[in-house]
């Protein structure tokens, strides 16, 4: 099978690419879109590193075949700041320094955005078992869970 | 892996023709969450994928005239969730779906998926069995019917025919005083394979146990529906002496593997224990408790 067309949206902007059948979403992502802020930790679901949404619900690119992606409408990291305007949850990364190496920061700000936008008010548990699925190995769970937390009580007042 | 061709028909028709036709070297694209990982690995190298997604009939979540659902095999663990009443009918079923990896997992992953990839560790497939849900599959002869503890033949292997696709499963009306439940026992606290799963359905009434069904998993080569488990339950007050009696038929209905996770001895244990769990869970449930 040749190279296939595939018409798609990502971030919110009409894309065109061409792809293998075989070919992950992650990899289209990274190589020829360019889009290399959806990391690839294990390739197999495990770590949540190219955690994108796909039609609004999260999922790991690297499960994802990029033929897929025909019709569908596609967020990554890429499109989680507005221009120079950070999310709130990227802002409060930064000043609470819930990272250390940065590979698992993109999923788990995807994945961390994705819970607020269905349950503003999450419990610490519930975050916990949201992002049971982003991996971080340099052990920096606790900053990350106090940072998410933290954005939503902020997001919630402004909110008010 | 070059050679592979990728089809996302629109209708159930095309797919068992495409299916059919590639005589064993096509797979079903539903969530991928195991194709895809299989193919990574290269245990499995597909001439054809069909993704069945594109198939309103495979994605739907609908309520039937009688009061039961009817679950397309392509719908993902999030979208079950997300159903307004199905989770309140069918609590120890979408318990079980929802146990199948992480966020990101359960928005593509499917019941369809984790029944036919076969894995005798499956979660959804005893909570299944406890339903007593019937699978519909389509294939080159028509369509057909069968209870899902028929599906598993082994690890990794059904009993479907060359070309059928499960299409959905449809799980019964619930009489009043009815409840289901599905615990799994693993050696961490989530993301992590069963070394035992139960599902029970219960149906009280005055007190008493009037209908009961139990599957059992990850201790066998298949998924089992324990017959006599349920026998014990049924007719009795879930008295102590009944509910062992059922704990017992599932430890006599183990034939599991040793390994990493869990011993044959351990194994055994664990599901008698675990009955006594979810048993306790189902019927507080059943009362309204």
């Amino acid at each position: 099978m040749a190279k296939q067309h595939i018409s798609t949206t990502i971030n919110g902007e009409p894309m065109e690419f061409l792809c293998e059948p075989h070919q992950s979403m992650l990899d289209v992502l990274r190589g020829p879109l360019g889009l290399t802020g959806s990391k690839e930790g294990c390739g197999s679901g495990d770590c949540g590193a190219c955690s994108v949404t796909l039609d609004g619900r999260l999922v790991c690119a690297c499960l994802m075949l990029a033929m897929e992606a025909e019709g569908a409408s596609i967020t990554t990291i890429e499109g989680m700041a507005t221009g120079e305007a950070l999310h709130p949850l990227q802002q409060k990364f930064l000043e609470m320094a819930a990272l250390q190496c940065g590979i698992c920061t993109p999923g788990v700000l995807m994945a961390a955005r994705s819970l607020l936008e269905r349950n503003p008010d999450p419990s610490e548990t519930e975050v916990r078992f949201w992002l049971a699925g982003n991996l971080c190995r340099c052990t920096g769970y606790d900053k990350i869970v106090r940072a998410v937390l933290e954005t939503a009580a902020d997001m919630r007042e402004n909110a008010a | 892996m070059t050679d592979i061709r990728y089809l996302a028909p629109k209708t159930l028709d095309e797919a068992v023709g495409a299916f059919a036709a590639a005589q064993g070297a096509a797979r079903i694209l539903a969530g991928g969450t195991d194709l895809l990982v299989q193919m990574r690995a290269g245990v499995i190298r597909p001439g054809l994928i069909v993704d069945i997604k594109k198939i309103s009939e495979m994605t739907s979540i609908e309520e039937t005239a009688g009061g039961g659902f009817r679950i397309g095999a392509a719908v993902s663990g999030a979208a079950l969730g997300e159903h307004p009443r199905f989770g309140r009918v069918w609590p120890g079923v979408l318990e079980a779906v929802n146990l199948i990896g992480s966020t990101q997992v359960q928005g593509r992953a499917s019941p369809g998926g984790n029944l036919c990839n076969g894995s005798p560790a499956g979660d959804s497939v005893p909570a299944m069995i406890a339903a007593g849900a019937v699978v519909t599959v389509q294939g080159p002869a028509g369509r057909r019917e069968m209870p899902v503890e028929a599906v598993p033949a082994g690890p990794g292997r059904t009993n479907l025919k060359p070309g059928e696709i499960v299409v959905s499963f449809t799980l019964p009306p619930r009489p009043a005083g009815s409840s289901d439940a599905y615990l799994r026992m693993i050696p961490r606290t989530e993301m992590d394979i069963a070394v035992v799963g139960v599902g029970v359905s219960l149906t009280m009434a005055g007190g008493k146990v009037t209908a009961a069904r139990v599957g059992l998993g990850a201790v066998a080569p298949t998924v089992l529906l324990v017959g006599d488990a349920a026998r014990a339950l049924i007719g009795s007050t879930l008295n102590e002496a009944s509910v062992e009696a059922a704990a017992a038929a599932c430890r006599a209905a183990c034939k599991p593997i040793d390994d990493k996770r869990g011993t044959i001895v351990y194994r055994t244990k664990v599901a008698g224990v675990l009955l006594k769990r979810t048993v306790a869970i189902a019927a507080d449930r059943a009362k309204g408790g």
